[in-house]
């Protein structure tokens, strides 16, 4: 070829490199080249690929992390102000937080007097397991002795148990003591959301964090240690 | 001949460029500092004060803006947040469209983004060059801004300032009118510096709030860039030993 | 140049084995990248396919995401974005790859193309993958339009007036054409649902779907180079091309530390000027949509703007429409176009590399020019270098018929 074309070329703006040596083809670490050339290209390698792993790990961090609870949602689980003043004995409301029922009940001195007799019966009675605060006995499982507030999701499969007041034969249990009972599995639990023992449920209902601001406002959702 | 067409289209490109400019009146640069966060405190507490019970911050939330500006929770409900709202919440007002249409001829907007939409200095310009003018409803005008709907709400601040305008006829006979200056007509409760350093502050918490992302997103730039660099660097090595093989 | 190491296959498994027997893995790494012989000469210009790849996959990745946050609402897709931008964590950086790579996309495209008219990689036996490649370029161009709609800002809702408006330009059926693809009598909600729908699902499954067949066009005739010679007509025993390299490891490699430059500017846009002072986000697009008050300055995103400058210089809406369409419609024929026998601009004679300068020049001032609010000198510019740009064509087809030019090698040197 007669034309020295790369002179006038104005497109062409990488520099070409020049070759020390002619050495044959190879994929990665094989023979026939320098152990030298081997040994840095090995280390090239490494050190590529291991700066490019963990930058991909960095990566990943947005992606995974957009996951969690965003900000609109942290907004929407803040804690609840509800009026406790209001409820009878024996009676319960279901108050929402973090889009969860809350039950909070006004336990009556009869529902309470059977929770020591219990105690054979249950799987755990003394809370070894249990999703509570540590404010919270084992017994009553309550700040106030006769105010239950606990989170209204059977801990077997998440629905929400139904609450049996009263301490009268039910279909499901001829000699019910009082307490919640799931309609999807058949779980038990007494009236301080202890389950009995039989029940597909392996977990006590499980008790928010929760504070009295005064005497009839309860917060749910904030520590405020005892009351 | 084809130098000819090249030497035209230059030309016309480049007169076509000069003949852009134009636009609002940016007598000044705002030369905010997103950095400082007193200055963002200070505007913070200049908006919650002046500008949220007509300009809501829909998207924005008050817990956000504590933990950005450094402020504890106390600190922010009881020295910012005015109205009865959540520390979580957004920073929304009363005021409906409805009435913002009654009482202004036209809601005013939501200002969560509006650095994005106008620029600082653009803002700043605007809450800077307000003057009187019987002729508008308000009986508020703006040099950057001209016939806006709001009213001077910092007039106080600021105080009660005429334009002068000069009147020019051109060529064609054609009137401008031109800007030639401020006449105090009231002084206001802030000397003029005072007065931009406030706006300065506002503009600058605006700026922020159109964007809460962008004081992590530029501590991180230097960081991600440096490991990208390193990546490349050792990424063209490897390249190079490798072309070695090619001949 | 010897045979590359496919000995490595006798190292292969029992695993190895069983697949191949159910699907020729090995045999399609082979084909694609240990054994895809590609020239040995690439330079820089050789980047930007393996870039588009990469930013299609970053547009596919972070595109799911942000639909994970987001809802074609029209009553709440504006705050959508906003609450991405600062409730969901990390959802500001999420965007921001996503708005920047749809830029870094159009730019790294008109790169590619680019490339491909300075090494004449459209010409024989390469039309296909040309054409191909202007599909995807459609393509490409509607996603983008489709997907700037969605955060339903001032300008999404204008310019998506705007555009579905150029349907009323088709003869006779137009305004109809208009009301079906906005579904109401305005752009609404109806639009920005079906919008959505193509942007999130039916043009990318297209674009994959068609950047296979650009990558599979491509392997069957093999890649050109910068010297437009065929490497294939010279082949050693083992009927590997001479001036040939495999694919992998070295344009892996090469493509490593090409992607690595690619990433140093990509983020520091997305890091410290996502926005581009206006220019991959624009001002006006931050007020949300508002069907009573058109922006001061209507103007499409950047990657549209020769178009639209070219729709805007003529003073006819359906001829400016007619123009714009036929302006990308041309570039479908230019393998037929250019009938050199030469394939690099590197073996051309003076005239086609100044009117390929010109012609590039003339595109970029285009775009230039469709940002600007169009003065008449602009119009009167924009009316030129619409002409220009046609004439271009015209001069091609007639002067590469008899075109001069230097001797090609027979070989690729160094």
């Amino acid at each position: 070829m007669n034309i020295p074309h790369y002179s006038y070329d104005f497109f062409k703006l990488k520099a070409k490199i020049h070759v020390v040596s002619a050495v044959s083809f190879i994929t990665l670490g094989v023979n026939s080249m320098t152990d030298n050339v081997n040994k840095s290209r090995r280390n090239l390698l490494i050190g590529t690929s291991a700066v490019g792993a963990i930058g991909a790990g960095f990566a990943a961090v947005p992606f995974i992390k957009s996951w969690l609870p965003s900000e609109r949602a942290k907004a929407a689980g803040s804690p609840v102000k509800t009026d406790i003043s209001k409820i009878e004995p024996g009676q319960m409301i279901n108050v929402l937080w973090r889009g969860q029922p809350v039950f909070i009940v006004n336990r009556t001195d009869k529902q309470m007097s059977v929770l020591d007799s219990l105690e054979d019966k249950l799987k755990d009675p003394d809370d070894e397991t249990s999703i509570q605060p540590d404010y919270i006995d084992d017994k009553y499982r309550a700040k106030r002795e006769n105010l239950l507030v606990v989170i209204g999701i059977c801990t077997h499969l998440g629905c929400s148990p139904k609450y049996y007041p009263d301490l009268v034969a039910q279909s499901f249990d001829s000699e019910w003591q009082g307490g919640f009972y799931c309609p999807c599995h058949n779980s038990r639990f007494d009236i301080s959301g202890r389950v009995y023992k039989g029940s597909p449920a392996s977990r006590n209902l499980d008790i928010p964090p929760y504070t009295f601001l005064d005497d009839n406002i309860i917060e749910i959702g904030t520590d405020g240690g005892t009351a | 001949m084809m130098k000819k067409i090249i030497l035209t289209m230059a030309c016309l490109v480049f007169a076509s460029m000069v003949s852009a400019a134009g636009g609002a009146y940016i007598g000044e640069p705002a030369n905010t500092n997103i950095k400082s966060q007193s200055s963002l405190q200070r505007g913070a507490k200049t908006y919650m004060n002046y500008c949220l019970a007509c300009h809501s911050m829909e998207y924005q939330r008050y817990n956000r803006v504590a933990k950005d500006l450094g402020l504890t929770e106390d600190e922010m409900m009881s020295s910012l947040v005015l109205t009865d709202a959540k520390f979580v919440d957004k920073m929304t007002n009363t005021m409906t469209k409805e009435q913002g249409v009654q009482w202004f001829g036209k809601a005013p907007p939501d200002l969560t983004v509006i650095a994005k939409a106008r620029g600082v200095d653009w803002l700043y310009n605007f809450l800077i060059n307000f003057y009187v003018d019987p002729s508008r409803p308000s009986g508020w005008n703006n040099l950057t801004f001209p016939n806006a709907s709001m009213p001077h709400v910092l007039w106080e601040l600021q105080g009660i300032r005429e334009a002068k305008f000069e009147t020019h006829t051109d060529e064609a006979g054609e009137d401008h009118k031109e800007f030639v200056g401020f006449e105090t007509i009231e002084e206001g409760q802030l000397s003029e510096q005072e007065y931009k350093d406030l706006v300065r502050d506002l503009v600058n918490f605006l700026d922020y709030s159109s964007e809460p992302a962008q004081l992590i997103r530029m501590s991180y730039a230097p960081w991600v860039l440096l490991f990208v660099a390193l990546f490349t660097f050792l990424a063209y090595l490897l390249k190079v030993n490798y072309f070695r093989d090619v001949h | 140049m010897g045979k590359i190491a496919s000995s490595r296959t006798k190292n292969s498994s029992g695993i190895m084995d069983w697949f191949n027997h159910r699907l020729p893995v090995t045999q399609f790494y082979k084909d694609h990248l240990s054994e895809y012989y590609a020239p040995k000469n690439f330079n820089f210009w050789y980047f930007f396919g393996s870039l588009a790849l990469l930013v299609l996959v970053n547009q596919i990745l972070t595109g799911i995401w942000l639909t994970m946050h987001y809802k074609p609402d029209a009553a709440q897709a504006f705050g959508m974005v906003e609450y991405i931008m600062r409730d969901v964590p990390w959802g500001w950086l999420i965007r921001y790859l996503h708005t920047t790579g749809a830029s870094a996309f159009f730019i790294v495209i008109y790169l590619h193309m680019f490339r491909g008219l300075l090494y004449g990689s459209y010409k024989k036996p390469r039309e296909l993958i040309w054409v191909f490649g202007m599909i995807i370029y459609l393509a490409l161009m509607a996603e983008a339009f489709m997907g700037y709609v969605l955060p339903w800002g001032n300008m999404s809702y204008w310019g998506a007036k705007v555009i579905t408006q150029l349907f009323a330009a088709v003869p006779w059926v137009g305004d109809a054409l208009v009301e079906w693809v906005r579904g109401d009598y305005l752009i609404s909600d109806a639009t920005l649902n079906r919008f959505f729908a193509l942007h999130v699902i039916a043009l990318p499954l297209v674009i994959v779907v068609l950047v296979v067949l650009h990558i599979a066009a491509l392997h069957t005739v093999g890649s050109n180079n910068p010297e437009g010679i065929d490497i294939k007509k010279h082949k050693d025993e083992n009927g590997v091309p001479k001036d040939g390299i495999p694919f992998h490891p070295y344009y892996t490699v090469k493509d490593i530390f090409g992607v690595g430059m690619f990433l140093l500017i990509f983020l520091f846009i997305v890091f410290v000027k996502p926005d581009m002072g206006g220019l991959f986000l624009e001002h006006d697009n931050y007020v949300p949509a508002d069907p009573s008050s058109t922006p001061d300055h209507i103007k499409p995103v950047w990657y549209f703007t020769p178009f639209y400058a070219m729709l805007r210089a003529v003073p006819d809406m359906q001829l400016g429409a007619l123009i714009m369409a036929l302006a990308i419609v041309v570039l479908f024929f230019l393998p037929w176009l250019d009938r050199s026998p030469v394939k690099s601009i590197r073996y051309r004679r003076w005239p086609y590399k100044l009117m390929l300068s010109l012609f590039a020049i003339s595109f970029v001032v285009l775009g230039w020019l469709g940002m600007q609010s169009g003065s008449v000198l602009q119009k009167m510019t924009a009316q030129i270098l619409t002409g220009f740009y046609f004439f271009y064509f015209v001069w091609l087809f007639f002067y590469s018929r008899n075109e001069t030019y230097h001797e090609v090698p027979e070989r690729i040197e160094k």
